[in-house]
């Protein structure tokens, strides 16, 4: 099991400007993130709004540069590279984005599209590589020269995908790739993700607040919190430790009538991100709170059934 | 009936995006419109509603009745209705709310537009509908702008408009899709617990397999504008008879499916400008037979609860 | 290429665009071809038949020196669509360019070029170009470097805001995560996208750059004698708008309508523009 990718304790800091003459607001939108992830590893990274898993995405491919830590992607370590060498390293590992209908240039066609990875590490594009992608993502030859807002959702996300694995990269982020898309073509597009890491090899870092989905795809899971990890489960079928976690599990709606829920009574609302309580972010939404939890910030560590969590009263202790 | 669509269809334009739409509604009743884009349920919203002016449309065939008097009136006469009898929550909370206006103030405006209350009662019965709807800080919080209120928040602030009126109907358009997963148990909890409380009727519309289940009573499937199907919710889950039905069902993740199993439906939805002829998913569906492509299936009502449009159906009997 | 002539058909297939099209394309003709138009050249005097009303030999008269008025509002249009299409020109490239790099580079650079724009922003055009004139000396070239001058802000700030605009779509952050480099985002995507409403833009400001040279004109510092320009001649006609209207009057008419054109088939332009983006997203 070769180690692929590899995040030590990235934090990322956004001041939010406070008036003509106030002092700058200081947002955490990732606190002290470290993971390593293995070559093959579908890593699914769950979470609500403000959670900081869209920075966390942004932060591997260094798209935001991380305030402190370090990213090590097949042992390079690629925050210290220089623009150009960041440059050419991107070669290697790219992304996937949420919204079809953005992500590609309205005035690019297709092959323009798959095109500009070449283009943009100075190489030429090898003679029927356009085609070759296009079959791969399940997109016929005639689409080559079709405008994105000639195109369906899934179709642009196809294209997407296709874009991102162009130059053969072997690790991919995924940023909610799905989530714009019905859910019949969300199901397609999950099937071509399966197909292509298959044939190709692929890492897979895959976004999403969908639990559900997650649980399917992921063969890991990590749960985020206003920019912490709050708990990592190396298989779908482990049972939750954190009990935001829990609370994330309940809150899930299954698609079978008979797995009906009660309510699960979450009193108070999620903190604002510029003013984190002392202690544990989850303090006041969390069932098991006791008094430590309000003032010291529990860290990720090895819990009750062997798996990482950051909690001072993990569920099975 | 609460409320009782008979074979509607409504154009815009020169197209009819929504064709033969039936279905039924009680009191204490949550009734699920689940489709995806191109479907027509956000369309058969703004009709129940009365908005479809506003998109150019209208009601072309059918009809559609609200405690057994039409809603095919005159704008004057829905106004009245509208707030009263009828409620709407719509997909995005951010929009629903005026920004320049405090919460309270909003809230109040439904009871004293509609039930000629004055400010003060107004005020003590807004208080009163967002402590039911577990607010604890009711009192401070009627004085915010809707800027300084979560997404949860502004959603809960949108339930209390639509009960301020006292309706006997709410069409909920979405009302989940934009929040947060624990934020969408508590409003589905919340949205629940008043239908079976107060006996009103709820027509839930959505995408989300997952809120079906949990919520509905009963589930009316549309695709590109026509009912493919409505059965129970537990029948829909468990013996689904339309092939779109059951090609959804299984496009949606579950714990127990291995890895593979998950494939979708080939294809996409037809536009308007471009259905099929025949049966509008016959290109998509696995089952298709000869007759799919010729002629469109009818709704055909096989109890009160169950309808089904389809030549060929997968329990192979016709209804 | 051919993506450019689309929007230029559509605003053609518009009533009013296809009228102020079809009169811009005139006057280009005549300005192009003005020397196979007219037998008469426009500085040749021709003291006994100064004045003259419209008549056969002359159509559109004679002026106070008995040249051809045609033939000098022809030249005039030469004089008039070069100056302004020039001098719109380079300051279009220069306001690109620089509202461009403030937009996407942002910082201490994005301030000083928004104070310095701001800063001509706050003076009429027509005062500018005094000021640069009186500098630079009257004449064509003067004319040309008041005009680029005046309409630099214009530009700066309308391509700064496109940019900033569209900085933030998905499509530039997937462009980086494939390794681009700035120029690639600036060249590639950013400033092809924020063209349409700028080029709009240039395209009315060479309506307005048409009115300042012929104020310039008027006042004798734009291009000078015996360069005809439609500015001068109504200056001069000024003096003899009792005797022989015609000679103020018709230059006045031509810039008049040409103005008028421009803004038609600009507004004609955008429509089209507007009606391809709504069918594109329906």
């Amino acid at each position: 099991m070769t180690e692929i990718l590899r995040l030590e304790n990235l934090t990322r800091v956004f001041n939010q400007p406070n008036g003509a003459f106030g002092k700058p607001r200081q947002m955490t939108a990732v606190r002290d993130v470290s993971l390593s992830v293995n070559k093959g590893d579908v890593v699914g990274i769950v979470g609500e709004s403000g959670c900081g898993k869209s920075t966390l995405a942004r932060l591997i491919l260094r798209l935001v540069e991380p305030t402190s830590g370090r990213v090590f992607h097949d042992g390079t370590d690629i925050t210290q590279l220089s623009h150009r060498a960041l440059q050419a390293a991107r070669k290697n590992m790219s992304m996937v984005f949420q919204d079809p209908y953005s992500s590609l240039d309205p005035r690019y066609t297709v092959a323009d599209c798959l095109a500009e990875p070449y283009v943009v590490q100075g190489a030429k594009v090898p003679e029927g590589r356009i085609d070759t992608l296009l079959s791969q993502v399940g997109l016929s030859r005639a689409m080559a020269q079709s405008y994105p807002h000639q195109l369906s959702g899934g179709q642009r996300q196809r294209v997407g995908i296709a874009r991102s694995i162009a130059l053969s990269p072997n690790l991919l982020i995924l940023d909610e790739p799905t989530a714009s898309l019905d859910v019949s073509i969300q199901a397609q597009i999950v099937s071509l993700l399966k197909d292509l890491q298959d044939a190709m090899g692929l890492t897979y870092i895959f976004i999403s607040h969908d639990l559900g989905l997650v649980r399917y795809f992921c063969n890991r899971i990590v749960v985020m919190y206003l920019g912490a990890v709050v708990e990592e489960i190396p298989h779908p079928d482990c049972p939750p430790q954190h009990p935001y976690t829990a609370t994330l599990m309940a809150s899930t709606f299954a698609p079978d009538p008979k797995l009906r829920k009660e309510l699960v009574a979450l009193e108070g609302e999620i903190p604002s991100p510029f003013n984190l309580p002392r202690g544990c972010a989850f303090v006041g939404r969390c069932p098991r709170a006791s008094e430590r939890c309000k003032f010291e910030q529990p860290v990720l560590a090895l819990g009750p059934s062997g798996q990482p969590v950051a909690c001072f009263n993990p569920i099975g202790a | 009936m609460l409320l009782e669509v008979q074979d509607m269809s409504v154009a815009i334009g020169g197209v009819t995006p929504l064709d033969g739409v039936s279905f039924a509604l009680d009191r204490g009743q949550i009734h699920g419109l689940v489709g995806e884009s191109g479907s027509g349920k956000s369309l058969t919203a703004m009709a129940i509603m009365g908005l479809l002016p506003l998109i150019g449309g209208r009601i072309i065939g059918g009809s559609l009745k609200f405690d057994g008097h039409s809603l095919q009136r005159p704008e004057t006469e829905l106004r009245k209705l509208r707030g009263r009898r009828i409620a709407f929550i719509t997909q995005n909370p951010m929009t629903a709310l005026d920004p320049v206006r405090q919460i309270g103030g909003q809230v109040d405006e439904v009871a004293m537009m509609h039930l000629g209350l004055d400010r003060k009662a107004a005020r003590e019965r807004t208080i009163e509908i967002l402590k039911q709807l577990r607010i604890s800080s009711a009192e401070t919080l009627v004085r915010s702008y809707p800027h300084e209120l979560s997404g949860g928040m502004k959603q809960r602030i949108v339930i209390a408009m639509a009960l301020a009126g006292e309706p006997d109907l709410i069409v909920a358009d979405e009302p989940t899709t934009a929040l947060d997963v624990t934020v969408q148990a508590q409003i589905i909890h919340i949205l629940t617990a008043l239908v079976r409380e107060r006996g009103l009727g709820l027509l839930l519309i959505t995408h989300d397999m997952g809120v079906v289940a949990q919520a509905c009573d009963l589930v009316t499937v549309l695709y590109a504008g026509r009912v493919a199907e409505k059965s129970t919710t537990s029948t829909l889950f468990q013996a689904p008879r339309h092939p779109y039905t059951n090609a959804l069902m299984a496009s949606v993740p579950r714990d127990d499916m291995a890895i593979g199993e998950l494939k979708g439906i080939p294809g996409f939805v037809p536009s308007v400008a471009g259905y099929p002829p025949g049966c509008r998913f016959h290109p998509r569906c696995s089952r298709k037979t000869e007759i799919c492509a010729g002629s469109l299936p009818p709704l055909l009502a096989k109890d009160k609860e169950s309808a089904l449009a389809c030549h060929n159906p997968l329990d192979g009997a016709q209804p | 290429m051919m993506r450019w002539l689309a929007p230029l058909r559509a605003a053609f297939g518009r009533p009013s665009g296809m009228v102020a099209g079809t009169w811009l394309l005139i006057l280009i003709a005549v300005a192009v071809l003005a020397h196979l138009l007219t037998p008469y050249d426009y500085d040749i005097q021709d003291l006994a038949n100064a004045k003259m009303p419209p008549n056969a030999a002359h159509w559109m008269g004679t002026d106070e020196f008995g040249r051809d008025l045609m033939t000098r509002i022809f030249y005039g249009a030469r004089t008039s669509l070069t100056v302004s299409s020039v001098s719109i020109g380079l300051s279009l490239m220069a306001g690109l360019t620089l509202g461009a790099t403030a937009a996407y580079f942002g910082g201490w650079f994005d301030r000083v070029v928004t104070t310095a724009v701001d800063l001509t922003w706050s003076f009429p055009e027509i005062l500018i170009a005094l000021i640069l004139v009186a500098i630079i000396g009257p004449g064509t070239t003067g004319t040309m470097a008041a005009i680029a001058v005046a309409y630099l802000a214009q530009f700066t700030r309308l391509t700064r805001a496109q940019i900033l605009t569209l900085k933030s779509e998905t499509y530039i952050e997937a462009a980086r995560s494939l390794g681009a480099s700035h120029k690639h985002l600036l060249f590639r995507h950013l400033v092809p996208n924020a063209l349409a409403p700028v080029l709009v833009a240039a395209m009315l400001a060479t309506g307005d750059a048409i009115i300042l040279e012929a104020t310039l004109g008027f006042f004798g510092l734009g291009a000078q004698p015996p360069t005809p320009s439609w500015g001068a001649m109504m200056s001069s006609g000024a003096a003899q708008l009792f005797s022989a209207p015609w000679i103020i009057l018709l230059p006045g008419l031509v810039l008049t309508v040409t103005v008028i054109a421009i803004n038609l088939f600009g507004d004609a332009l955008i429509a089209a523009l507007d009606i391809r983006t709504k069918l594109r997203d329906a």
